[in-house]
């Protein structure tokens, strides 16, 4: 039960965009194209998964047990940089077409902000290994619906009359706050 | 530099060894204050919530799985107050921790909430002053009264567009008063028989 | 006057948040009220100015191909040096901004500072440069966080002048993504003349 209110939660309820405001740079940088979007967001839920369980590791294995939790920080961003190159570099041995549809967003993943917080976040919230799990695959899992739901609302934007001092990112920005406020609706689900 | 091999591992390296030098190093020069800081929070809220008192003794325990803990406050040796701190995870979004302060005859005599993630304008109308909840319970002991909100036939009046959030804060205030050993009318899953005179 | 050029390029001509897009993660989360966004604004503005000087001091030690990797360590090292100054010295602001704080790390701002002006230029120069943008980033911030609140709770820096509530939506989620869209439509007017 606590797990689905984790998925539930992390999924809609606290959409890791559009309450938690992590990850907006890919959100509105690879948001124009609906295809891209998928990309994205199936690179984002692969790293953000496993980044998840190797903080977990790092964090209960090596941190605390040196009593040195305070290099956290570094210790984490060190570990999802690296993390995100030996991805890269496995999947395009083992899988050349997976290598394909997501190679060139790994590499802009090192930036999104949403791994490095949900690695922070699953500590501070103490959750255990498969909670920690699920709710990386669930934060993760917002994101990419948010970035989809928004490219899908992008391309038509493309073909609308937009004012000129809106175009770009305002509209962007607008549009993002009434799905924030749709979003909204979910909130008391959990 | 060149970017042979050697070179890039000793830079690396140096600069990690550099960075986790300075790290510790003001981790140990902040550790303290830190620590006096986080202290210094937990003494204001006990000096809101509390009677004037002198010393304190803290006792853990579980109520409802949910863990509590009870400062006992004295002054000159007597005891004049409770303060608890409890939490619930029935809010609109997220937990809620509340210090509870009670007199010696457990009559309540504040509130302050430690942490939530209500709703701004809503369900956090519960931090104010003079917020109806509070004022509901304020000077009397929980267990003579219908410790549950008004909605629900209890004597506690809700927050305006918040019944989730006013329901949670009863449970949290209703859990610490269980865990000083007083049964509040209708609630269930007391787990804790702990007697004041204990702590 | 060539340094005074620096700090304001930073202001205006290359205003990380409405000019260049970057940062964005904090300046919607942690702007709820002008108090909290400044306060953002200055913590970013040390580990800015602060890593920006180190990395131009290092710049020509280290190989070009592990640039990255040691401009990131560099400057988590200074984000947790700022974090535990914070929870020593400010333990209620830095319980407001949580974990945005650890999260300065993966702001584009400081990497895309350190990498575009800080390994070219001087140590004088880079300082500046971290000022100026640290500068604009914290007035960007306290705008977005003072309109929200404004409109929000009816109040300024914590000062309430109307009685009752503001508009609830500005201090929720969507308020900030609608505010800052908005602005960014003025920004834009203004400076388009």
């Amino acid at each position: 039960m606590e797990i689905v209110l984790i998925i539930i939660g992390a999924i809609l309820v606290n959409n890791v965009v559009f309450a938690q405001f992590l990850g907006i740079c890919p959100f509105l940088g690879v948001s124009n194209k609906v295809s891209t979007s998928l990309g994205m967001g199936a690179a984002v839920v692969f790293v953000t998964t496993i980044a998840a369980v190797v903080a977990y590791l790092l964090q209960y294995y090596v941190l605390v047990p040196l009593g040195i939790t305070y290099m956290q920080t570094i210790v984490f961003i060190l570990v999802i940089a690296s993390l995100v190159q030996m991805v890269e570099l496995v999947i395009k041995k083992v899988s050349p077409v997976l290598y394909q549809a997501l190679g060139i967003f790994l590499p802009l993943i090192t930036t999104n902000c949403a791994v490095l917080g949900v690695a922070i976040l699953l500590v501070q919230k103490e959750f255990d290994l498969l909670e920690s799990v699920v709710f990386a695959f669930a934060t993760a899992v917002g994101f990419a619906l948010a970035l989809v739901i928004f490219a899908g609302i992008r391309e038509r934007l493309e073909l609308e009359n937009v004012p000129k001092a809106l175009k770009g990112t305002p509209i962007a920005l607008v549009v993002a706050g009434i799905l924030a406020m749709a979003f909204m609706g979910f909130s008391g689900l959990v | 530099m060149k970017n042979t091999l050697l070179n890039m591992v000793l830079v690396l390296g140096a600069i990690t060894l550099l960075a986790s030098a300075g790290v510790g190093y003001v981790y140990k020069v902040t550790e303290e204050p830190i620590k006096l800081a986080s202290q210094a929070a937990v003494m204001a809220a006990l000096a809101e919530v509390l009677p004037p008192f002198d010393s304190t003794s803290v006792s853990e325990i579980a109520v409802d799985d949910i863990p509590v803990v009870v400062n006992t406050a004295t002054q000159d040796g007597e005891v004049v107050g409770y303060a608890v701190e409890t939490a619930t995870k029935n809010g609109f979004s997220g937990e809620i921790r509340l210090m509870v302060g009670f007199d010696a005859q457990l009559r309540v005599v504040g509130v302050k909430v430690l942490q939530h993630a209500e709703t701004p304008g809503l369900g956090d109308k519960m931090t104010e002053e003079g917020n109806p909840l509070f004022a509901s319970v304020r000077d009397k002991n929980l267990g003579e009264m219908n410790l549950s909100v008004a909605k629900d036939g209890g004597d506690v009046d809700a927050l305006t567009a918040a019944t989730i959030t006013s329901r949670a804060w009863v449970d949290a205030v209703g859990r610490a008063f269980r865990a000083l050993g007083g049964s509040v009318d209708g609630s269930t899953g007391a787990t804790s028989n702990v007697k004041s005179t204990e702590l | 006057m060539k340094k005074l050029n620096i700090i304001l390029s930073g202001i205006v001509k290359n205003n990380p948040t409405f000019v260049l897009l970057l940062g964005m993660c904090p300046t919607l989360g942690t702007t709820t009220s002008a108090l909290n966004g400044a306060g953002m604004g200055a913590a970013t503005m040390a580990v800015l100015v602060l890593s920006n000087v180190v990395i131009s001091m290092v710049k020509n030690l280290i190989p070009s191909k592990v640039r990255i990797p040691a401009y990131i360590v560099i400057i988590a090292a200074f984000v947790t040096i700022v974090e535990l100054c914070m929870r020593a010295y400010l333990p209620d602001l830095y319980k407001t901004l949580g974990v945005f704080i650890p999260l300065i790390v993966v702001n584009c701002i400081i990497l895309g500072r350190a990498e575009g002006f800080a390994a070219k230029n001087g140590v004088v120069d880079s300082a500046l440069d971290g000022v100026g943008i640290g500068l604009g980033f914290t007035l960007s911030l306290t705008v977005v966080g003072a309109v929200r609140e404004i409109l929000g709770s009816g109040a300024i820096f914590g000062h309430k002048f109307i009685t009752g509530d503001g508009m609830l939506i500005f201090v929720l989620a969507p308020g900030a993504f609608l505010v800052l869209g908005y602005l960014m439509v003025l920004f834009n007017k203004l400076t388009s003349k």
